[in-house]
C-alpha cells in the first residue's frame, strides 16, 4: 500500500513537472533586446495574433516577423504571425463565422475588406490611428480602406505592379534596348528571339500574372476612368477596348515568345519564371510582376539587383501617359483590442515601414518614409513611381472585383485568361469573362 | 426425503434468494450503467461532430447563397446544370469506375505473384511504403515527378535520355533562317532554298536563334567570300546575329563567326539528295560533284535543327486525369496487395493442390480456384476503395497545377471550391455534400451486411 501511494505521488509530481516545464517552453521568452526608444503604450502581458498571406520561400515571412517583433520590443506585447497562404478568405471566413478572427489581418484585396466590413467583421480604427493615416498618406489610400466613411485599415505593404523586369546581360547582347513603348517591346522580343533566348517567361499556372498583365494594358489601351467602369462592371466585358486590350496581350502571349512555349508557361509557377530569366545563362530575356520580383531575385537567384537585374515602367501603349498599377496588404482590426489597435498606428508609422523598406521587396505608401532606407535604386526608383503617382495610382482590378471573378483559381478572370493563353481567342475569353462578371457581380 | 429436502431448501431460499433477488436486479443495472458511463460521451461526440453536421448540411442545402430563402432542391439541380460541377461529376464517375478495380487487380497480381518468393516481405515493404506519407507529400513527388522540364521533371528526363540515346539533338537545336525571302522550311523539319543555284555560284546561308553557349569553341569569324569551283556549290552557313546588336540581316557583319558541323545538302530538281557537306570553322561548306547544267536548291538539313525531347504535358489535358489516378495506385496498391495477400495466406492449400492434380495450368488454379476463395476479400478491398476514391481531395488539389484543375475536379474538391473558393456558396457547397454522402451510403450499407454476416 505504501509503495502504491508513494508511486502515486511521484506520478503526480512528474506530471505537474512536465505540465510545468511545457507551460514554461511554450510562454513568451524575452529575448534581452533593448528597445529603441521608451514606448507609446505598455502592453506588457497582451498577445495578439495576426494573420497573413506571406509563407515561405520568398523571405516575405521572415520580414513581416521583424516588423511584429520591432513593435513586440516597443511595447511588451506578445505578438504572433499566423501565415494562411494565398487563400486568405478561405481562411479568415469559416473564422469569423466561428467567432474566432486573428486579432489583426493582412488583406490584400480591397474587395475582401468590403466584404468583411459589410459582416461587421472590422473594428472601425480609433482616432491615434486615423490621424496617423490621414497624416502619413495620399487620400486615396484612407478611402481605399474605408467602408461608407468609416476607415477600417492602413495599407502597410505596397507594390508598384508596373514594373517590366528584364535580364540587362541578355538584352545587352541581344542589342536590345529596355522598351519604354509596345511597338519597342514587340520588336525588342522579335530581337530576343533571334539572339536565341526566349523572349519572356510568365507564370501561366497561377493566374494572377495573366491578370496583372491584362490590366496594366488595359489601362494604358482605355485609360484611368474606363479602368474603373470595368472594375465595377458599369460596362461589359466584350467592349471594344477590352477586345484591343486582348488583341496586344495576344501579340506578347504566343507560344513561341515564352519560355517554355504555352504548355511549359500554363505549367510554371511565379517564382520559376523569374528563375527562368536570371538563370545563369538565362532562359528568358524579360519577367513581367511587380517590384517583389526585386525580393524573389535576391532570394532564388544568383542575380545581383542593379547589375544583372534591372526593370522599365510598363511600356506605354500608343502614347499614353504614365500609369501604375498597384497592389498592396492593408492591415485591419478584427478584435477589438487595445494591443491590436496599438499595432495598427505603429503600423501606419514610418518606422514600421523602414523596418521592411531597408530589406528590400516592399514598397510603402507612407509620405514619411526616408527613401535612402530603401536598399537599391531599383526599389528607391519603384517607391517614388508609386508615392508621386499619388491619387493617379489604380488599385489592382482583379482585387477590387468580388472573389469568385476577380481572385479565384481556375475560375473568372484567372482561369479564362490562361485559357485566353492556350486558344488566343479574342472574342470568345471576352464573351466568357462577360458571363463571369455578369455571374459574379449579381 | 426429498420434499423435506427440498421444503428445506425452499425455506432456506427465501432467506438467501431475497438478497440474492435484489443484488441480480442492480447487478444487470449496474451494468447497463456501466456501458453507459463508457457510452455517452463517445456518443455525444458522435452527435455533435457527425450527426449534427449531417443534419445542418442537408437543410443548408435548401437554402440558396446567403442561407436566408428556401430554395428547395434548386442546388441539386445545380450540380447536373453547372459546367463546372457537371465535369466534376463526371470525373468522380471516371475515379470510380476505373480505379477500385485497377488498384484491387493490381494488389492481387502482387499478392499472388510473391507468395511463395523469399523477398516476399521486402517487396511488400517496399510496395506498402506509400501508404506511410501523406497524400500532400505524394501530390508534392508526383508533381515533380510530372514536371514538363526535361531538367527537372523525372518521366520527361528519362524520356529525354532515351530519345537522345536514339538520336541525339541536332547541332543548333531551334535554330531558323535570318531571312524569310528564298528559304522555306521543309517537312521533315530542315530548310530549302527556294531558288535554284547552278554550280560556281556562292551560296551564303545565315541563322538566327542560337544562344551563344551552343556556338561551337572552334568557331571562326564567318567566311566572307567563298569561291565555288564550275561543279561545286560553296558558301558560309554562319550565325547572323551580332552581339550587342547593330548588324545587318542577310550581310557577313565583321564579329558574326561561322557554323560548324551544320549540315548542308544539295537538291538535285527531282527532289534527291546529290551532295552533303558539313561546315567548317569558318562556316565555309563545299557541295561537289554536280552537274555543272542543272541548278540546285540547298537544303540545311533537319539533322542541324532536330531539338531534344521536350516533355510532355503530363499535368494538362487529357493526361492529367490518368496521371492523377497513377498516383492514386501508386499510394493505394500497397494496402490492396497486404490485405489479400493475409486472405491469400488463410486458403486451404489442398484446395490448389487437387486442382493441379486434376490437371489445371497455374492460370487456371488462379482464375478457377484462387479468385473465387478470395472474393470476399476482393469485394472488402474494392468497396472500401470505392468510398475512399469518392472522397480524393488532396491529392488533386496538390497534385493538379491551377491551369488544369477546371479539367482533373472532383466533387468534393468543387464542394470545398463551392463553399470556400471565394464564391462562399454554402448552399451549393451543402448540396453537394449530401450528394457525396448519398453516393457513399450503398457502399457503407454493403460493408456493414457484409460485417453482420460474419466475414
Amino acid at each position: 500500500m505504501l509503495m502504491q501511494g508513494t508511486m502515486r505521488w511521484i506520478r503526480a509530481f512528474a506530471l505537474v513537472a512536465t505540465l510545468a516545464l511545457i507551460a514554461a517552453a511554450c510562454g513568451n521568452g524575452d529575448d534581452g533586446t533593448d528597445t529603441p526608444e521608451a514606448p507609446d503604450v505598455d502592453l506588457t502581458g497582451q498577445s495578439i495574433e495576426v494573420a497573413g498571406v506571406w509563407a515561405e520561400g520568398t523571405g516575405e515571412l521572415q520580414r513581416i516577423n521583424d516588423v511584429l517583433d520591432a513593435f513586440a520590443d516597443l511595447t511588451g506585447a506578445s505578438v504572433s504571425f499566423t501565415s494562411t497562404g494565398d487563400d486568405i478568405a478561405a481562411v479568415l471566413g469559416p473564422r469569423v463565422e466561428g467567432g474566432d478572427p486573428p486579432d489583426v489581418a493582412f488583406l490584400p484585396q480591397p474587395g475582401l475588406l468590403r466584404d468583411f466590413a459589410a459582416q461587421d467583421a472590422l473594428i472601425p480604427l480609433d482616432e491615434t490611428a486615423t490621424a496617423t493615416i490621414e497624416a502619413n498618406f495620399a487620400s486615396t489610400w484612407s478611402d481605399l480602406a474605408s467602408v461608407d466613411g468609416t476607415l477600417y485599415g492602413v495599407w502597410f505593404k505596397l507594390s508598384n505592379k508596373s514594373t517590366f523586369w528584364y535580364n540587362s546581360n541578355a538584352l545587352g547582347d541581344a542589342g536590345v534596348t529596355p522598351p519604354t513603348t509596345w511597338d519597342e517591346l514587340v520588336a525588342g522580343m522579335a530581337t530576343l528571339s533571334d539572339f536565341g533566348v526566349a523572349p519572356h517567361a510568365v507564370d501561366g499556372a497561377s493566374g494572377w500574372v495573366l491578370s496583372d498583365w491584362f490590366e496594366n494594358v488595359y489601362l494604358r489601351v482605355a485609360g484611368p476612368e474606363m479602368y474603373d467602369q470595368l472594375t465595377n462592371h458599369e460596362i461589359p466585358w466584350t467592349d471594344p477596348t477590352v477586345i484591343t486590350a486582348l488583341e496586344r496581350m495576344a501579340e506578347v502571349m504566343q507560344g513561341d515568345l515564352l519560355a517554355g512555349g504555352t504548355d511549359g508557361t500554363l505549367q510554371s509557377e511565379f517564382p520559376n519564371s523569374v528563375t527562368l530569366a536570371f538563370a545563369d545563362p538565362p532562359q528568358a530575356g524579360m519577367v513581367y510582376e511587380g517590384d517583389f520580383v526585386g525580393g524573389v531575385i535576391g532570394t532564388e537567384t544568383d542575380a545581383v539587383v542593379g547589375e544583372d537585374a534591372d526593370f522599365v515602367d510598363f511600356p506605354s501603349i500608343d502614347g499614353s501617359p504614365t500609369s501604375v498599377v498597384v497592389s498592396g496588404d492593408a492591415a485591419v482590426l478584427m478584435r477589438d483590442s487595445e494591443a491590436g489597435q496599438a499595432l495598427i498606428n505603429y503600423l501606419a508609422t514610418a518606422e514600421a515601414a523602414e523596418v521592411w523598406a531597408s530589406q528590400g521587396g516592399f514598397t510603402s505608401a507612407n509620405t514619411g518614409v526616408d527613401t535612402s532606407v530603401y536598399p537599391d535604386d531599383i526599389t528607391r526608383r519603384s517607391a517614388e513611381a508609386l508615392v508621386g503617382a499619388g491619387d493617379a495610382a489604380k488599385f489592382d482590378m482583379s482585387d477590387l472585383q468580388p472573389a469568385e471573378f476577380g481572385s479565384t483559381a481556375g475560375q473568372g478572370i484567372w482561369g479564362l485568361l490562361q485559357e485566353f493563353v492556350r486558344t488566343g481567342d479574342v472574342q470568345g475569353t471576352a464573351e466568357a469573362l462577360e458571363d463571369a462578371a455578369s455571374r459574379a457581380f449579381g | 426425503m426429498s420434499t423435506e429436502q427440498t421444503r428445506a431448501s425452499d425455506e432456506a431460499r427465501p432467506a438467501t434468494a431475497a438478497p440474492q433477488a435484489p443484488s441480480r436486479r442492480s447487478g444487470a443495472g449496474r451494468r447497463l450503467l456501466v456501458a453507459l458511463v463508457f457510452l455517452v460521451p463517445a456518443l455525444l461526440l458522435l452527435g455533435a461532430l457527425v450527426v449534427y453536421p449531417i443534419f445542418f448540411s442537408v437543410l443548408r442545402s435548401l437554402y440558396d447563397k446567403p442561407g436566408d430563402t428556401f430554395v428547395g432542391l434548386e442546388n441539386y439541380t445545380r450540380i447536373f446544370e453547372d459546367r463546372q460541377t457537371f465535369i466534376a461529376l463526371r470525373n468522380t464517375v471516371l475515379w470510380v469506375v476505373i480505379v477500385p478495380a485497377t488498384v484491387t487487380a493490381i494488389g492481387l497480381v502482387f499478392a499472388v505473384l510473391t507468395e511463395r518468393v523469399r523477398w516476399s516481405t521486402a517487396f511488400k515493404t517496399v510496395v506498402f511504403m506509400p501508404m506511410a506519407i501523406s497524400f500532400l507529400s505524394a501530390g508534392v513527388i508526383w508533381r515533380i515527378v510530372y514536371e514538363i522540364d526535361p531538367g527537372r521533371g523525372l518521366i520527361n528526363a528519362g524520356l529525354q535520355g532515351a530519345s537522345d540515346l536514339v538520336r541525339g539533338p541536332g547541332s543548333f537545336p531551334g535554330a531558323r533562317p535570318s531571312i524569310e525571302d528564298g528559304i522555306e522550311p521543309t517537312p521533315e523539319g530542315g530548310y530549302r532554298t527556294t531558288d535554284g543555284y547552278e554550280p560556281g555560284q556562292t551560296v551564303d546561308l545565315g541563322l538566327v536563334a542560337i544562344p551563344p553557349d551552343l556556338v561551337p569553341e572552334s568557331a571562326q569569324p564567318a567566311a566572307t567570300s567563298v569561291s565555288a569551283g564550275p561543279d561545286e556549290l560553296a558558301g558560309a552557313i554562319w550565325l547572323d546575329f551580332t552581339t550587342g546588336g547593330g548588324g545587318e540581316r542577310g550581310v557577313v557583319d565583321p564579329t558574326e563567326r561561322g557554323l560548324p558541323g551544320a549540315t548542308v545538302a544539295a537538291i538535285a530538281p527531282d527532289g534527291t539528295v546529290v551532295a552533303e557537306a558539313k561546315a567548317g570553322d569558318d562556316g565555309t561548306y563545299v557541295l561537289t560533284g554536280l552537274d555543272p547544267g542543272t541548278s540546285y536548291r540547298v537544303e540545311l538539313t533537319r539533322d542541324t535543327f532536330r531539338e531534344s525531347f521536350q516533355g510532355y504535358t503530363w499535368l494538362a489535358t487529357p493526361l492529367v486525369i490518368p496521371a492523377t489516378m497513377v498516383a492514386y495506385i501508386w499510394i493505394w496498391a500497397g494496402f490492396a496487395m497486404v490485405v489479400i495477400a493475409s486472405g491469400l495466406a488463410a486458403i486451404p492449400r489442398e484446395m490448389l493442390e487437387a486442382a493441379r492434380v486434376d490437371g489445371a495450368t497455374e492460370w487456371q488454379v488462379f482464375r478457377r480456384v484462387t479468385v473465387p476463395l478470395l472474393s470476399p476479400v476482393l469485394v472488402v478491398v474494392l468497396v472500401t476503395l470505392v468510398i475512399n476514391v469518392l472522397k480524393v481531395f488532396d491529392l488533386v488539389l496538390v497534385l493538379v497545377p491551377g491551369s488544369a484543375q477546371a479539367d482533373a475536379n472532383v466533387i468534393a474538391l468543387q464542394m470545398w471550391r463551392a463553399s470556400f473558393g471565394g464564391a462562399n456558396d454554402f448552399g451549393l457547397g451543402s448540396a453537394l455534400a449530401v450528394f457525396l454522402f448519398v453516393l457513399v451510403l450503398p457502399a457503407m450499407f454493403f460493408n456493414l451486411k457484409r460485417f453482420r454476416t460474419g466475414a
